[in-house]
């Protein structure tokens, strides 16, 4: 995956271009897409980028995300609607709130590796779920509905469309590129050696589980972000979002996009909620055709759309 | 009215009972899980759908051939481990090369499938299934009346958990299978088909959990996504024990069903999560798990 040193500038020309390239296409998207869509897409796919920091670089499998990504749109949620917060603050203090999570949960469920971490990370998912179910705040079933989207900074009024469009994508690739930075970071390389050889990494002296630790907690609060930033986008937050089959979802659009990569998870995730778009118009059912993706991303490319193509590319050149 | 520590006696060993019985239920499918987990290293994510599968057998046996519940009792679950076999050989035997997490991602798909496909096809409303006749009614236990068919649920799990404990602790199958889960490739090289007897294993543990899902039938609504939520709260029992023996599957599993049944009494409010508290209380204090080894 990583080039050689000696050919890193026209490397890492390639990505910068592309990303640009994205960006300004996400500027004028919304003149062809249905802006809503196109948010609904962002914010997953820096969630489901969140979570392949752990799956992609440390080879950590949370099946629990969903709590900090719904646990932060409830914050989200009722700090804008209850306290009168602006968006800004009231996403700021989800991420506060998955930050604070990702600790406490990390910091259990770092104790064992492997099939026993997802399982973990999954349970403690739930955990976190039946508390917000019990909770009066979130108003159980129903959530918290008609949530404002408010003025930013006091200024800007984010209810037209447009407005909101752009500042959510100004947060997502914000995002995005904070993740970027981690991964390309001494930081970075030390995620990816515990995944090579955890016992490696601690005879070179490496504290991995401190490393790991950290980047749960950033793939928490990153995760947290998202949340928050949907809850504002859709003004509502339910249970749908903190439920463990949330957790299963990102798995798979990280899955199907391309595990450790840095375009996988953006693809995965508008291919997946655009599959959901077409199917909830047909009578087909949805589950099913989520449950053969994975079958079919398990047995047949493991490496994602995004792997299996650069893959390609370079049996090519 | 006898109280003890403030609360009627009645409510406490009511509750108990019903802790004993979802205890009941903990061990079967987590023994089910160990069993699978010991010989093919694969966290099996469909044992929730392989016990709504039992329970859909048992509904499906009645509504469309009038089979009743004591043949159900058998049919269903060998019905449940023959599909779970052909699974094992065509899909899950596939991922054993591969990191262990493919084999959770795998099954978990699977589940999506079955669970959505019945969801389809059923709703996700519940079916009512009739409790046996020969079953129906209560004892006079002198401190508590005990349904009859609860009696039989309690009697039933601790006589399979036993003999699933005799047939892997005692018999010459079992010692093939201790023996392969230590090395398998030495124990193919000495002419036991080690290929069949994982799809056997595997067949084993998801007929456990068909038997499981038969044994639920009358008790709760037979349903699509019966065996969704309680497959993570045995997900939580078994990080509990540990993965290491088959007792300690058993005997986690009844412990966590009496705790959840006496939270229910004393705490009312923490009874869905208390499995979840004690699974982190047990990480801090013995991250291998009560029974497991490191």
């Amino acid at each position: 995956m990583t080039s050689r040193p000696s050919d890193s500038t026209k490397a890492s020309r390639l990505p910068l271009a592309l990303a640009v390239g994205a960006v300004v296409l996400m500027l004028f998207a919304p003149l062809a897409v249905y802006p809503i869509f196109l948010m609904n897409v962002l914010c997953f796919a820096l969630f489901a980028s969140a979570f392949n920091l752990l799956i992609g670089y440390v080879g950590l499998l949370s099946f629990g995300h969903a709590a900090f990504f719904g646990g932060s749109a409830y914050i989200a949620a009722h700090s804008a609607k209850v306290w009168g917060f602006t968006p800004e603050l009231a996403i700021l203090l989800g991420v506060g709130f998955a930050l604070v999570l990702g600790v406490m949960i990390g910091w259990l469920a770092i104790r064992r590796q492997g099939i026993y971490f997802a399982m973990i990370t999954l349970s403690l998912g739930q955990l976190v779920f039946f508390v917000f179910l019990q909770s009066a705040f979130t108003g159980g079933e129903d959530g918290i509905q008609s949530v404002p989207r408010g003025h930013l900074f006091g200024l800007i009024d984010l209810n037209p469309t447009m407005n909101m469009y752009y500042f959510v994508l100004t947060l997502v690739v914000a995002g995005l590129f904070l993740l970027y930075r981690v991964v390309n970071s001494p930081f970075g390389a030390i995620l990816t050696a515990i995944r090579e050889n955890e016992d490696r990494a601690i005879s070179l002296g490496y504290s991995t589980r401190r490393y790991k630790l950290v980047a749960f907690t950033i793939s928490a609060g990153i995760a947290g972000l998202a949340g928050g930033t949907k809850a504002l986008v859709f003004q509502i937050a339910t249970l749908t979002d903190v439920n463990w089959h949330m957790s299963g979802e990102v798995i798979l659009m990280t899955l199907l996009g391309g595990l450790g990569t840095v375009l996988g998870p953006i693809v995965g995730a508008a291919v997946i909620l655009s599959l959901q778009n077409y199917l909830a118009g047909s009578m087909f059912p949805v589950t099913v055709v989520i449950g053969a993706i994975f079958v079919a991303c398990v047995l047949l490319f493991r490496r994602g759309i995004v792997g299996e193509l650069s893959a390609w590319l370079q049996r090519r050149g | 009215m006898t109280t003890i520590f403030g609360v009627p006696a009645a409510a406490l060993y009511g509750q108990l009972l019903i802790g004993l019985i979802n205890g009941s239920f903990y061990a079967l499918l987590s023994l089910g899980l160990a069993v699978i987990f010991g010989m093919l290293r694969v966290i099996n994510f469909a044992h929730g759908a392989q016990y709504m599968l039992g329970a859909f057998g048992a509904w499906m046996l009645l509504t469309y051939a009038g089979v009743g519940f004591w043949a159900a009792l058998v049919i269903s679950p060998i019905m449940v481990a023959a599909f779970s076999a052909l699974l094992e050989r065509f899909l899950i035997r596939r991922t054993y090369k591969l990191d262990h997490l493919y084999g959770l991602l795998l099954t978990f798909g699977i589940a999506l499938i079955v669970e959505g496909a019945f969801r389809h096809v059923y709703g996700s409303s519940g079916n009512p299934y009739m409790t046996p006749p020969a079953l129906a009614g209560v004892i006079d236990l002198g401190f508590m009346m005990l349904p009859k068919y609860r009696g039989f649920v309690i009697i039933a799990s601790l006589a399979v958990c036993l003999a699933v404990w005799f047939l892997v602790e005692r018999t010459q199958f079992g010692a093939y299978l201790r023996a392969a889960t230590e090395n398998p490739r030495l124990v193919q090289v000495f002419g036991i088909n080690v290929p069949l007897l994982l799809t056997l294993t595997y067949a084993l543990g998801a007929g456990l959990a068909g038997l499981a899902g038969v044994l639920a039938a009358p008790m709760y609504q037979v349903s699509p996504l019966m065996g969704q939520n309680l497959i993570i709260v045995v997900f939580a029992v078994v990080v509990i024990g540990g993965m290491g023996s088959i007792i300690g599957a058993v005997i986690t599993g009844y412990m966590l069903g009496v705790i959840e049944g006496l939270t229910r009494v004393f705490y009312p409010e923490a009874s869905a999560t208390v499995v979840f508290v004690v699974m982190a209380i047990v990480l801090l204090l013995r991250p291998t798990g009560l029974f497991g080894r490191a």
